[in-house]
Parts: structure tokens; sequence; C-alpha cells
């Protein structure tokens, strides 16, 4: 495979957000000698933010249409030696898999910036909206996350890929601290907020940051020399490309156990640990309701949108990729926790009384079958789960954008303080059934082509425990049905609670968010294969490595 | 055994007809508010029955293009590759041969006079659009469900008609109880489509993998097991999950023999894979255990219950069993299963039928118990029978719901039989048709459900192929004491609603009978008098009123068929052409010889006739005797008797052996328990652990906080001071700190794999 540089259109790509950035940080500085306003300074922000974000859209669909789905390659390779002494390059290259979390990543993010402009409704001063705090800090950092995730997917070497992963971590603390909810006590005592939820998702993520940092060092101490982009030879490397072509060859497998334990397996839990707590994976998900509920909607969206991804991306990119053998010898412990995921969220999420959290649990829950589907190894599910990803990308955006709309109007997410809203908010409610009917997996959308590929896959791997797996994990489409139609009824049906006679139908603003996704929920689902041409290369030379 | 090769025939115009609905759905769901307030009522239905009708006349089209090609013939129209992945291909083609075709004439053609009817209807309703777009949306999904040339596309309609029936049943969500039956019949659906989903993923598995001889039992060895299954997977017996391949496949003695032969839980593998689909057809079909949703869902208007929960959606299972009928004779333990399901389901429900008041709950119920009568029919391999038992069923029920829809428009909104009579005089249109219809029920000589059901019990009878102890006969008993009280009840509703004096005005003051009834009634059951909330329309006291021409004729078009539409289906014990048999006769045949007789000859199928007749008519005069006019003071002398075993077996019957409240301790709470518990689980445990490590980490950083400053500062102090900042204001973490503790932390972290590194040189 040829790695030399050929386009530095994904580049371009993943630093748009940051350029973005840039501008709105000169803007800053310049602020006094150009005499701004400070509303003038905050209209900017979001006017440069939007435009970053629209940018990277398009430069993401122009990587798409340039993108020859034929080859499972490198394609947009910018590749050069950055530190030589530690022989890390920057590297960056996407194939199918990376590529459609690229693209993704841009949509998410325009979603969640659009989300982020001002509430076009009646302002109430009792409840100051996120969207009119510290508005230049709150962009630059959106701008910030954007470009963690984008170098996320886009990266080939792994100290750069653990770079914009740390990147990432940064930008969310604050958002979610800040811009979220204001510290509060919950009916225990107990301290919650905003700040809390950002402690513990910061430092929950670093904890997995480090057993990966552990990992990508025990990792390049054990790699063999490989050529540097510069042409010279280097002892060690974090070239993915390498580290995959010597893991085949067997260089990890020769390396010494530590304490007893095969070096790979010992590397490859380190790994998956790491991966494991962003996903989020059973038991390590409790950091999730709380970053929700407390966080502002588009930062939400973002979560579930796309940062619950890199996770899953990281397993497939690394654990797979690099340590089949490893993942093999691990598949009935994740595929046990993955049902446990999917069961035990689905469960959780019925007995939810906050909106946001319910949809935060049914992440745990849906993103129980990427796993399912990871572990299971094999082609169907493998095509499954990634599909899942995009399809989860896509609808729980949705599910956290309404949750938002009717907490900007009611101030409240307490589903059972609703009641026959289908009344005041007929468009809403349309919209949230199709959400809801979406995320439930009904044929014909795209929640259901992830499922039914995984089940399908799952079923039919060499174990046959996976065919119990399956079995047990098919009963959450009962609960899944069960929460979400009971909590449309809480909501929506039922008498008119006359305490939310002031509540408005949806805005422009948010139909421009949701209606496009609710489209591309429809087109995916009954035309999926846009997604699975685009990995199918990929995912078959990933299995092709089991 | 057939030897005619299966012709697939390009049909391009095929997906108009699911297609053409779902257009109607579109633009009355996007549109139909604005275009309602703007036009009024016309411009909501024009579209709304006229794109049904479209249907009806391509799939009319596309059926006499099929009628005159050779046997064998199928009419396809391939789209597009829905999943295009691995090994499995699962395409969107639309399917049309002789049963499809069947299908979807019953289908578009009873769906659109429903939507003619429901113009009438529905005339006051405000939702107007709404209920049009989905009543489209449903004819959508219906005819995916029966066009569709594969198991996942016909899962999608299968799911579709679940969304749609629940969409419909809640229509007035304003009344939460009308809301919650929605959500029971979407949910226990659901229970449904995960059986028919694990019976799918068995089948294609098994197609897949299943080894070229049978793995040994007891075997646990895994490496032969993988071994196995690897050289299996080199030679997968199939790629196709369309319904036709999969059957072509198991014609092939060898490899049917592969699958039939394996075993799984200890069970033929052919026999799981068909219980599983079985459970998907009790959920959509309402058939014991899974039937509870059905009689709630009558909370929906009318002309959906006769639609959907009568003549089309709830014979999706009979239809889904019929298509893979090539599965299920290979079962005889499956195919006893189904029959005695639906036997036992027939009876069962009809009891419950005797003594329901609510006129809808009672066609409800003798729905479910017609349901039974065709899996009975399924079970035995009869399937011709069963789909014209399903086609005359769609004529005589569809008229029956839509004769009681217009009883209850006319006694405004009143659905208690206590509450009407003498609306023969006052309704003839409906009385007549409701009338007929009832005598096609019970299977009076020469109406159409006549033919249908005296075949199925025949079949039964004779059916050759039931493990049960003395074959099918005891199916039989079952089945003909069902349609006993099958008759004795459609008439007693017929006598209670149509003949004596109008007792709705009345019913304030309560006389003798009424009185004693209630009584029980309120013991037994303080939900017995329904109160229907939709009653906004203002008619006041006035007499009831024959409906109007809207749906009326659409009363007599379907009494008509209920009268003749078995004519198709003659016996050939008469020595008259059975069409209906011959026309399916091509697409069973390649399964006709495993499904056998017991070997009773004609004479025995004279008798079984005779026998049905006398059945019939003695349901119908018990029901005369007892309920015409209101005169007989039997009913409410027996229901004010004083004996405890009269008492308790009426309390037990009208309350429906409480099923429901049975299924609702043990599943609803059983699971809103678990769920709870396990979020208190979640929060205090799993939550609290991570909470505590917090703690811990402040404390111990606290007391050790001085000594090993170097690691402390490393990992322990950056635990501590961040949670120790919790509490305070976000501004007191300044972005300095975080970047010098991830430095820090990675530092740490690289020294100490660098120093473990070099212990391990």
């Amino acid at each position: 495979m040829d790695l030399t540089t050929n386009s530095l259109l994904l580049t371009w790509t993943v630093f748009t957000p940051f350029l973005g950035l840039t501008a709105i940080l000169a803007l800053l500085a310049l602020r006094p000698a150009l005499r701004l306003s400070q509303k003038a300074v905050d209209e900017a922000s979001r006017g440069i933010g939007m435009i970053a974000a629209v940018v990277a859209t398009a430069l993401s669909i122009a990587l798409w249409v340039d993108f020859d789905a034929g080859t499972s390659n490198l394609q947009f390779i910018h590749r050069f030696v950055w530190m030589k002494a530690w022989n890390i390059e920057f590297f960056l290259g996407v194939d199918g898999l990376s590529l459609s979390m690229v693209i993704l990543t841009a949509v998410v993010f325009l979603v969640g910036a659009i989300a982020s402009l001002p509430w076009l409704g009646k302002l109430d001063s009792h409840h100051p909206h996120f969207s009119g705090k510290r508005v230049p800090g709150y962009w630059i950092l959106l701008l910030l996350l954007e470009t963690g995730v984008f170098g996320t997917f886009a990266s080939q070497d792994f100290f750069l890929f653990y770079v914009f992963w740390e990147v990432m971590l940064l930008p969310m603390y604050f958002l979610i601290g800040i811009w979220g909810a204001p510290s509060r006590k919950d009916p225990d005592g107990r301290t919650r907020g905003g700040p809390y939820a950002a402690i513990k998702f910061f430092l929950y993520t670093l904890a997995g940051s480090v057993l990966m940092l552990l990992a990508l060092i025990a990792i390049y101490y054990a790699s063999a020399p490989a050529m540097l982009a510069d042409g010279t030879q280097g002892p060690h490397t974090f070239n993915l490309v390498h580290l995959t072509a010597q893991a085949k060859a067997g260089v990890f497998t020769g390396a010494k156990a530590i304490l007893g334990v095969p070096f790979v397996h010992l590397v490859f839990v380190g790994l998956f640990l790491g991966f494991a707590i962003k996903v989020p994976m059973f038991p390590f998900h409790t950091w999730l309701p709380d970053a929700h509920v407390d966080a502002p909607t588009p930062i939400s969206v973002i979560l579930a949108g796309i940062l619950l991804k890199t996770g899953m991306y990281g397993m497939f990119r690394f654990n797979m990729q690099i340590f089949p053998e490893s993942l093999a010898w691990a598949s009935w412990a994740i595929g046990i926790i993955a049902v446990i995921n999917i069961v035990y969220g689905a469960f959780v999420c019925m007995a939810q009384k906050d909106l946001k959290k319910l949809i935060a649990y049914s992440s745990v829950s849906h993103m129980g079958f990427c796993l399912l589907g990871l572990a299971a190894m094999t082609s169907t599910a493998v095509n499954g789960a990634v599909f899942q990803m995009v399809g989860h990308g896509i609808v729980s955006p949705m599910l956290f954008l309404l949750a938002g709309v009717v907490y900007d109007r009611a101030h409240t997410r307490d589903i059972e303080g609703f009641g026959g809203l289908a009344q005041k908010m007929p468009e809403y409610t349309a919209i949230t059934g199709f959400a809801f009917m979406a995320s439930l997996g009904l044929p014909g959308l795209a929640g259901f082509v992830g499922e039914v590929l995984v089940f399908l896959g799952a079923f039919a791997a060499h174990d046959g425990i996976f065919r119990v797996l399956v079995a047990i994990s098919a009963l959450s489409v009962i609960i899944t049905a069960g929460y979400y139609l009971w909590t449309m009824q809480r909501m929506f049906l039922g008498p008119f609670n006359h305490r939310w006679d002031h509540l408005s139908d949806m805005n422009w603003r948010e139909r421009i968010t949701l209606y496009p996704l609710a489209v591309a929920t429809v087109l995916l689902g009954v035309w999926p294969a846009p997604v699975l041409d685009m990995v199918r290369e990929t995912v078959n030379t990933l299995m092709a490595g089991m | 055994m057939h030897d005619v090769a299966p012709v697939l025939q390009d049909f391009p115009l095929l997906f108009l007809i699911p297609l053409l609905p779902l257009l109607g759905a579109v633009w009355n769901g996007v549109m139909g508010k604005t275009m309602q307030r703007r036009f009024g009522h016309a411009a909501i239905h024009l579209p709304a029955i006229l794109l049904p009708a479209g249907s009806f006349v391509i799939a009319l089209w596309s059926f006499l293009t099929l009628a005159g090609a050779p046997h064998g013939t199928s009419m396809i129209n391939h789209l597009w590759t829905w999943l295009p992945v691995g090994t499995l291909q699962a395409e969107v083609t639309f399917l049309m041969d002789r049963l499809s075709g069947v299908m979807a004439l019953v289908v578009t053609f009873v769906g659109t006079l429903i939507h003619v009817y429901s113009t009438g209807y529905m005339k006051d309703e405000p939702a107007y659009w709404r209920f049009f777009a989905y009543l489209n949306l449903f004819m959508f999904a219906m005819l995916t469900l029966v066009l569709g040339d594969n198991f996942l596309l016909m899962f999608v309609g299968w799911e579709g008609v679940g969304l749609c029936s629940y969409l419909l049943i809640s229509f007035w969500w304003r009344d939460r109880e009308k809301a919650t039956a929605g959500m029971k019949a979407f949910v226990v659906n659901r229970i449904g489509d995960l059986g028919f989903s694990l019976g799918v993923f068995l089948l294609f598995w098994g197609l897949l993998t299943t080894p070229a001889s049978p793995a040994p039992k007891g075997h646990d060895d895994p490496h032969g097991v993988q071994a196995a299954s690897h050289q299996a997977e080199a030679a997968p017996l199939a790629t196709s999950i369309a319904f036709r391949e999969v059957e072509q496949i198991l014609q092939d003695p060898i490899k049917r023999d592969r699958i039939v032969n394996r075993d799984i839980l200890g069970m033929g593998m052919m026999t799981l894979i068909c219980l599983l689909l079985f459970v998907g057809a009790t959920g959509k079909s309402a058939q014991i255990p899974l039937y509870v949703w059905l009689p709630d869902a009558m909370a929906g208007p009318t002309p959906v219950s006769a639609l959907i929960h009568a003549a089309t959606m709830v014979t999706a299972g009979v239809y889904m069993v019929a298509r893979l009928h090539f599965l299920f004779t290979l079962s005889p333990v499956a195919m006893t299963v189904v029959a005695t399901v639906g036997a036992l389901t027939a009876l069962f429900a009809a009891t419950i039928g005797l003594f329901q008041y609510d006129i809808k709950k009672v066609l409800a119920y003798s729905t479910v118990s017609q349901l039974g009568f065709m899996f009975v029919a399924v079970g035995v391999g009869a399937y011709w029978v069963a789909i014209f038992h399903l086609m005359t069923h769609a004529f005589f029920k569809a008229c029956l719901f839509l004769g009681s829809g217009s009883v209850i428009m006319g006694c405004h909104h009143e659905q208690d039989m206590r509450k009407m009579g003498g609306l023969r005089k006052l309704m003839p249109i409906t009385a007549v048709t409701y009338f007929i219809s009832c005598a096609a029920i019970a299977g009076f000589p020469f109406f159409s459900g006549f033919f249908s059901k005296d075949e199925i019990l025949w079949k039964a009878f004779d059916s050759g192929n039931m493990l049960l102890p003395g074959g099918g006969v005891i199916l039989w008993a079952i089945t003909a004491i069902a349609a006993l009280g099958t008759s004795f009840y459609m008439f007693r509703s017929y006598y209670m609603t149509f003949s004596g004096e109008y007792r709705g005005a009345a019913a304030a003051h309560g006389h003798d009978a009424h009185a004693a009834v209630a009584h029980v009634a309120a013991h037994a059951d303080p939900h017995a008098v329904p109160a229907d909330s939709h009653d906004a329309h203002g008619h006041g006291a006035h007499a009831p009123v024959e409906s109007p021409v809207a749906m009326t004729s659409v009363l007599a078009v379907l009494g008509g068929l209920a009268l003749v539409g078995g004519y198709v289906g003659l016996p050939l014990l008469w020595g008259l052409p059975n069409v209906f048999e011959a026309w399916l006769e091509p697409i069973f045949a390649g399964t006709a010889q495993r499904v056998t007789s017991a070997g009773f000859g004609h004479g025995a199928e004279w008798v079984l006739m005779g026998f049905s007749i006398v059945v019939a008519f003695g349901g119908f005069f018990a029901a005369r005797i007892l309920y015409k006019d209101g005169r007989s003071p039997f009913p409410a002398r027996l229901l004010a008797s004083p004996s405890r075993l009269v008492q308790a077996t009426h309390r037990t019957i009208f309350n429906k052996y409480y099923v429901d409240e049975a299924y609702n301790v043990v599943f609803v709470k059983g699971s809103l328990v678990l769920s709870r518990g396990l979020a208190i689980w979640d929060t205090r445990v799993i939550d609290g652990a991570v909470n505590l490590a917090g703690t811990i980490g402040r404390s111990f950083s606290f007391l050790q906080g001085a000594i090993d400053r170097l690691f402390v500062d490393g990992l322990v102090d950056l635990v501590a001071k961040v949670v120790q900042a919790a509490g305070d204001k976000i501004r007191r973490l300044q972005t300095g700190h975080i970047q010098a503790y991830v430095q820090g932390l990675s530092l740490g972290a690289l020294a100490l794999v660098a120093l473990a590194y070099l212990l391990a040189w």
C-alpha cells in the first residue's frame, strides 16, 4: 500500500473547525482595537462557527464523492514525520470505516451548531438559555471539539490518535461544566449538576486514557523497526499500518508476557477498557446519564451522536485490526457484557422519570448492539455494528434535540409531569413519535437495519453462545417498545394537563435540525447501501485478519 | 408433486399497489390539516379513497394477468437491494403469486370499501385527515406484508401494520384507556415479533450452516464443532432469503433432511423454527396466549376494527403460516401445535363471547374465535381452506363490524346491547345485512361461511397429520362446540340489538331483566358498561336513524358477498367445481404429499356436513328463544340465580377468565418492579462505587497528601482535588490545573512503563 501524501483534502476537513476557532480568537484579540460590542462579538462568533461547521460538512461530502469504495486502502493520505526522536508521524488517512465516521461527525456537529443558536422563541429571564452565555468561549470549545473528533477518526498514527483523543476531552469538560445545568442538591442531598457531571466525565475518560496510554507505550516498545515517512528507518513505530502488518507477522505474540498474561492480551484489555468507557460499556456507563442530563442540548447531541462512537471506532481500529486473536479470546466476555448493556440498559430506561436520562440509558442499550456485533466477529454482524453506529448517530441526536425542545419551553423534563401534550404541540408529538419508532427499531427506519444485521450476524457466529446471547438481547425489542410507548403515553396522550397551556409548538430553528435527520433516518432505513457500500471493503479486510 | 418450473413474469406496476396508499398517507399526513381547513372533507377522502382504489385496480389487473398465465407463474417486480451484506441479500421485491394475489385483492377491495364507509362514520371527526392518513398507511403496510417476496420485507409490513394498529386504536388519544389499549396492542405484538424474528434467524442460520452430517449429540469438543461449522460455511446452503428460493432449497431431499434431522435444544430444528414463527402468528392474529390485545383494540374507531382487527391485519398470521407451508409441513409437531392452539382459541374465545354486552366486544371475541378456526385449517395442512375462510370471514366480519358501527352511530355512540333493541324497524338495511352476516358466520347452508367453515371441520376431522390421540377428531369436536357457541352468541347479538323495543331511552329507568343484569355486572366488573367518551355530537335523545348511504351501500356490498362469496369454493363433495381450491392448488402442490388424510370416506363427510347444519341452527334457535324481543325471562333469571356455581362461572367467563389481570400482575408489574430495582441498583451500587472511589481518593490524599508528593501529585491528588472541586464553583478549576494534571499523568505513566520495561529487559 502506498502511504505517501496524496491529498490535503482530509487535513483541511480536520482543521477547518480549528481555523474557525483561530478566527474567533483573533476577533477577541482585535476586539478592543475594533471597538466591537459584546453583542457583535457574540454574533460574529456564531457566524464564524456556523461557517466552519458548514465548510467542514461540505469538505466531508467532497471526501465522500472522491472516495473509492472498492478498496480498503487508506485514502486522502497526508503523512510526514512529526517528532523524529520518538518516531511519531503526522499521518492522516481514511478507509471506509473512518470516512463514515468523519461524515457523521460533520453532520452531527452541524446539527449541534444550529442547535447552539439562540432560541428564537420568547426568552424567559428566569431561565437564561445557554446559547446566550459566554458565546465566543462556547464556540471556540465547540470547534476545538470538532477538530478533536475529526482527528480521532482520521489519524493513522497511534500517537497522533492519542493526542486528538485527549483534545476531545477538555472542551467537553468545559462545555458540560460551564454551559450545563448549574450545581444543585438532589433529593438525597448529593451534589449533582453540570460541574459534577463534567468532572465525572473527565475523570472517567481520563482513567480510560491512562490505560490506553500504557497500552500505547507498551505497543510502541514492542514494535519492530519500520520505515518513517522521510524514508529513514526508526527502531519502533506508532504507524497503524505498520503496526497491523507487524501484528500479522507475529511481532507482538512474541513479546514477553507480563505477570504471566500474554502481552497481546494485556495491551488488548488496556485498549479495550479505555475505549469501553467511552462507548459506554457496562459497568462503566454511569457517567453518561449524568453528563447527558446536565449538558446543554447541542452537547448532548454531540455526545450521543458522535463521541460515543469514538469508543466503538477505537475498538474496531485497534482491538480488532491489530489484535484479532485477542478479540477472539475475549469475544465471550464482550458478548456477555454487550447483552447486559442491551437488556439491562433497556430495563433501567423503563424506570426513568427524566426524559433525557431515559434517552441516555437508551443509548447504553443501543450501543450494546455495536458491542455485540464486534464480539460476534462475523462479517454481517460487523457490518451491522458499523451501521448501528451511523444509525444511532442520526437517531439519538434527534431524541436529544426533542428533549431540548420541551425543556426549553417547560424547564422540566419530568415525564410524569406532562400529559396530553399532543393537543398543544401536535407537530412535536408527531416527530417525537417518529424518533421513538426509529429508535425502537421499526423496520424501514435506520435503527432497524443495524439491529437486524447484528442479530442475524451474531446468530450465525461460530460460537454457539452467541445464539443464546441474541435470544436474550432480542428481549430488548419488547422492553424498548414498552418504555418508548409508555413515555409517549405519559407525555403526549391522555387528558391535557393545563399547566402547559403556555407551551408553543416547534419553531424553525428546531425544524431545521430535526427534519433533515428524520429524512436521513428514512433514507438509510430503506436504502442503507450508501453506508454499507462505503464500509464493505474495510470490514472485509478486518474480517480477513480474523 | 408438481413439475411445473416456477416462472417469474415481470410486472413493473406491482410496486404501485403498496406505493399508492403510502402516497395518500404522506399527502394527508403532511398537507391534510391545511386541506381539510381550506377545502373540507372531500379534499381529504377523495385522494384517500382513490389511491387504494387504484391499488385495487392494479391488483386486479395483475391478478387477471396471472390467471391468464400458465400454472406456476408469479408476477414479480424487483426494485432495489435493501441489505447488501455478505451472504445476506435482502431485496426490495414485490411478488404476486396466486396466494398473495388473493390476499392483495381482499385487502384492497375490503380496504377501499371501508374507506368509503369511513367518510360517513367519521364525518364529525375534527382530525378527519389524520384518520385517513393512518388508514392509508395501514393499507401500505398490509400490502407490503402480503406482496413482499422475502422474510425481511414481509417483516417490514408485519411491524408496519402493528404501528398502524397502535396509531388507530389510540386514535382518540385524549382518552387514557384508548391510548393504553393502543400501547398494549403494540407491545403484545412485539412479543410475537420477537418469536418471529428468532424463527427467521434460526432458519437462516440453519440454511447457512447445516453441517453435511449432523453433529453427534453430547459432543463437547469445541474444536470439532468449530471445524464442522467451518466446513459448512465453505458450502452454504442458501444465500437468499426469498420465500420461493427457500422453498426450492427445501425441495431437495438431501438438503431438506440435513435441516430436518438437526436437533437444537433437544427439539427438531424445523420444529423450533416453526414454533417460533408461530409465536409471531399468535401475536398478530390474536391466538392463545397473546390474544389479549385484540378485545382492547375495540377502543379504536369501528371502521378500524372492521378493517384491521377483523378483515385484514389479524389474518396476517394465517397468511404467514400458509405462505410458509413448505416449512410447517416438515414438522408434524408444529402442525399439531398450530391446529391445537387454533382449536383451543376458537373454543375459549367463543365462551367469552357468550356473555359480553358490548356489541364490539362480542365481535372481537368472535374474531379471535374465527381466527382460531383458520389456524386449525393451516395446522392440519388445509391451506386453501384457511385462505378461503380468511376471505369469507373478511366479508362477513367486516360487514358485522361495519353494521355494529352503523348501530353505534345510530344509538349515539352507545355500544351496550342492553341499551339497544328494536333497531330492525329503524335501521332496516343495517339489520338485514347484519342478519345475513350472522347467518354466514354461523354457517347456515348456502351462505359463504358455511362452505369455508364446514370444510375446516371436515379437514380437521379427516387429518392424518395430527399427533393427538384420536388424530383430528378431537380437534373437530372442539371446533364443533366453538361453532355452536358462535352461532348462539352471534344471533344473541342480533336479537338483543335488532329485535323487540328500543331500550335506549328506557335504560335509565331499568326494567327487571336489565336491573338484574346490571346488578350482577356491577359486582363482576366495574367497567361492565363502557362509557364512550366520544359522544360529543349533540344528538340528544333522538331515536336511532338509518346511517347515510356511504355506509349502507358498503354494508349492502359486503352483505351480498357474505351471502354469495362462498360460491367460489363449492364442496367437491357435491360434485360442483371448486374454483378456489383449483386456483390455489399450484401454490401448495409442492408440499401436498406431506399432508395426509385419515381416510374417512365421503359418507363421513356427508354426516359431518349434516351435523354442521344442525349446529348452526341449534345455536340460532337457542338464541332466538332466549333473546328474541327480550321477552324470555330465562337469561335474567339465570344471572340472578343464587347458585354459587352459576355466579362464579358467569363471573369468571364475563371477566374473560381473569387472564388480563394475571398478565398484568406477572408481566407488566413484574417488569416494572424489575426495572425499578435495576435502576436503583444502577444509581446506588454501580454509580455508588464510582462515587465511592472518588471519596476514597479524596480521603486518602487528605491523609497522605504531605508524604509522597511526587506520586500523589501524579495520580491521587488529581482524583482528590478534582473530586473536591465537584461541589465548588466551576471557576475555581482553571485550565492550567487540568493541563498540568494531564501532563503530570502522562509523564508519570510514561516513566512507569519505561521503568517496567527496563526491569523486564
